[in-house]
């Protein structure tokens, strides 16, 4: 009899969680349609300017054009693709640095000590400012931009990893250290995995960075890219152009995001299960 | 793979550690430590809570050296890690990222055994912990008793001719604490490395201990050396309680240390008042 309950409660449970779920996306879906059409209408009867707002039609039109006949400076794949790329070297450049210099200076007190009044004075620095720097060291072309992304990606990893290689265990330290590790194993063996954690919870915000600055980058001054592409589109005052291209560069950052979490499991994957798990897809 | 090192007697003599607390004040844990313990002897050392026990591990197996006097293992001076010292911490020191089987190859394979030959011996050592299928668990799958096994293991694959167990089993509930107590006593008498146990627990101290040390509330120093004559091997701990040699040893004991747990409670109470 109590079995049979038993069943019954988790039966409903489930039909419970089930129709939530429904509830949630039926909303999302509700939410988008809604914003989306309210725009389409208030900019078909003008009641807002679409010179000045755009309108979702005016954005898929725009972006069809540039699919099929290209932009003024090549293929519009192209244009992705020289940022993706800008973005994805300028993040694995910074990462690894930020790593590496962030296991150094962790391990090496006197080295962080000396540097720390620098590292606190390029930190505070609007780095943003660099690629004008970087555009006049290195031209138009694809490392002015992979730097600055890289430079902005650096800081984010590096100060993580610092943090991440101060907060070691000392107990696992001298448990590796009794075993017979050297120096460099008990960094290899303790200090990194155990730093790694901290350093993936930067590289969400790293992901972000290197695409800024990739973008940044080429608003200072490119030849190709989504963010000429924008910068062209607001001289013309191309409200559907600065929009579509946004769109795009919100697609890849999503599609990015979703990789980093995949990776993300597979590198965590001996930490405990946490409670709040199935929250992430939430928010 | 490590021979265990001959003759590993341990000798203290006169050893004082100071250390600096992050205020800049100067601290006292030990002071002026008088110790020996004979190759293959296992010491029990008891004291009040926060007495610097551990401090005396840490000088021994080198991880730490003193601010004054020596410490000789097997007639060396320990400068740096102690040859041949196992360490089983009072919390878990089992890296968290690797699962079990690589937990316990840790030490053979920083030793320079290769990968398989490590595995090898860690799959014998964990059978012999009883932990046969759990290789591939993290530590965090684990219940703590089972964490305490996957850490003797680790520690006692290197073979270590000198063992050092900072209240090894000091956060595992009393069934699995006797159970652990009698697997460590069945194994320390296969190899016989030198031990030295810190403890609370006097009841263990005596039940598996050559000899058992009183230290005073701190600065601590050595108070009393007992020597413990119950024959050997000794049984289960729980039995050993009732005879009429270990009772008389405890009440030995217990009144040199109950005026050590005295005054570190009335230090204690003094300390409270002066905040207030």
């Amino acid at each position: 009899m109590s079995g049979a309950q038993e069943i019954d409660v988790a039966k409903l449970a489930r039909m419970r969680a089930a129709r939530y779920r429904k509830l949630v996306l039926a909303g999302r879906v509700g939410t988008l349609v809604f914003i989306v059409g309210a725009w389409q209408l208030l900019t078909d009867y003008k009641i807002i300017d679409p010179f000045f707002a755009g309108s979702p039609l005016g954005i898929i039109e725009r972006l069809a054009d540039w699919f099929t006949h290209g932009t003024a400076y090549g293929s519009f794949w192209y244009q992705i693709w020289v940022t993706m790329e800008e973005s994805l070297l300028g993040f694995f450049a910074g990462v690894t640095a930020g790593v590496f210099f962030g296991v150094l200076l962790g391990e090496i007190p006197l080295l962080s000590d000396i540097l720390t009044p620098y590292i606190k004075v390029v930190n505070a620095l609007p780095r943003i400012v660099l690629g004008s720097i970087f555009v006049i060291w290195l031209g138009l072309g694809l490392p002015s931009k992979v730097m600055l992304a890289a430079v902005l990606v650096f800081f984010v990893v590096f100060f993580n990893a610092y943090q991440g290689v101060k907060s070691v265990d000392r107990n696992l330290v001298n448990h590796a250290r009794i075993l017979g590790a050297s120096r460099l194993e008990v960094v290899w063996h303790v200090v990194v995995p155990s730093a790694t954690s901290w350093i993936i919870a930067s590289l969400h915000v790293a992901l972000g960075f290197s695409i800024i600055g990739a973008i940044v980058g080429e608003f200072l001054g490119a030849q190709h890219g989504l963010g000429l592409v924008i910068a062209t589109a607001q001289n013309n005052f191309d409200t559907d152009g600065v929009f579509g291209a946004m769109l795009i560069i919100g697609i890849i950052a999503i599609s990015a995001e979703g990789l980093m979490a995949m990776a993300e499991k597979r590198l965590l994957a001996w930490r405990p299960a946490r409670a709040s798990e199935n929250e992430a897809g939430g928010i | 793979m490590s021979k265990p090192t001959s003759g590993g007697d341990i000798v203290l003599a006169g050893v004082t550690k100071r250390f600096v607390t992050p205020t800049g004040q100067a601290m006292t844990a030990i002071r002026d430590v008088n110790l020996k313990i004979g190759a293959g002897k296992f010491c029990a050392i008891v004291g009040p809570t926060g007495c610097g026990k551990s401090t005396t591990l840490t000088l021994t197996s080198g991880l730490d050296t003193p601010s004054a006097g020596t410490v000789h293992v097997g007639g060396r001076q320990v400068d740096g890690i102690t040859p041949g010292v196992g360490f089983v911490f009072q919390h878990d020191a089992l890296l968290p990222w690797k699962p079990v089987i690589a937990n316990v190859a840790l030490g053979p394979q920083l030793r320079g055994a290769s990968k398989t030959e490590a595995r090898a011996q860690a799959r014998e050592w964990l059978a012999t912990v009883g932990l046969s299928g759990f290789e591939e668990h993290y530590p965090h799958q684990l219940s703590g008793g089972m964490r305490k096994r996957v850490q003797l293991a680790a520690t006692l694959i290197n073979n270590p001719s000198l063992l050092m167990m900072d209240e090894p089993f000091s956060a595992l509930d009393v069934q699995t604490r006797a159970i652990m107590t009698n697997e460590l006593m069945r194994l320390w008498e296969q190899s016989r490395p030198s031990v030295m146990f810190v403890t609370h627990d006097l009841e263990e101290a005596i039940a598996i201990a050559d000899q058992v040390v009183v230290m005073t509330v701190g600065p601590a120093t050595v108070k009393d050396v007992f020597e413990i004559d119950l024959p050997r091997p000794r049984g289960q701990i729980q039995d050993i309680r009732f005879d009429a040699r270990f009772l008389e040893l405890y009440k030995m004991i217990w009144t040199s240390l109950r005026e050590e747990v005295e005054r570190s409670y009335a230090m204690a109470a003094a300390r409270k008042a002066g905040d207030k």
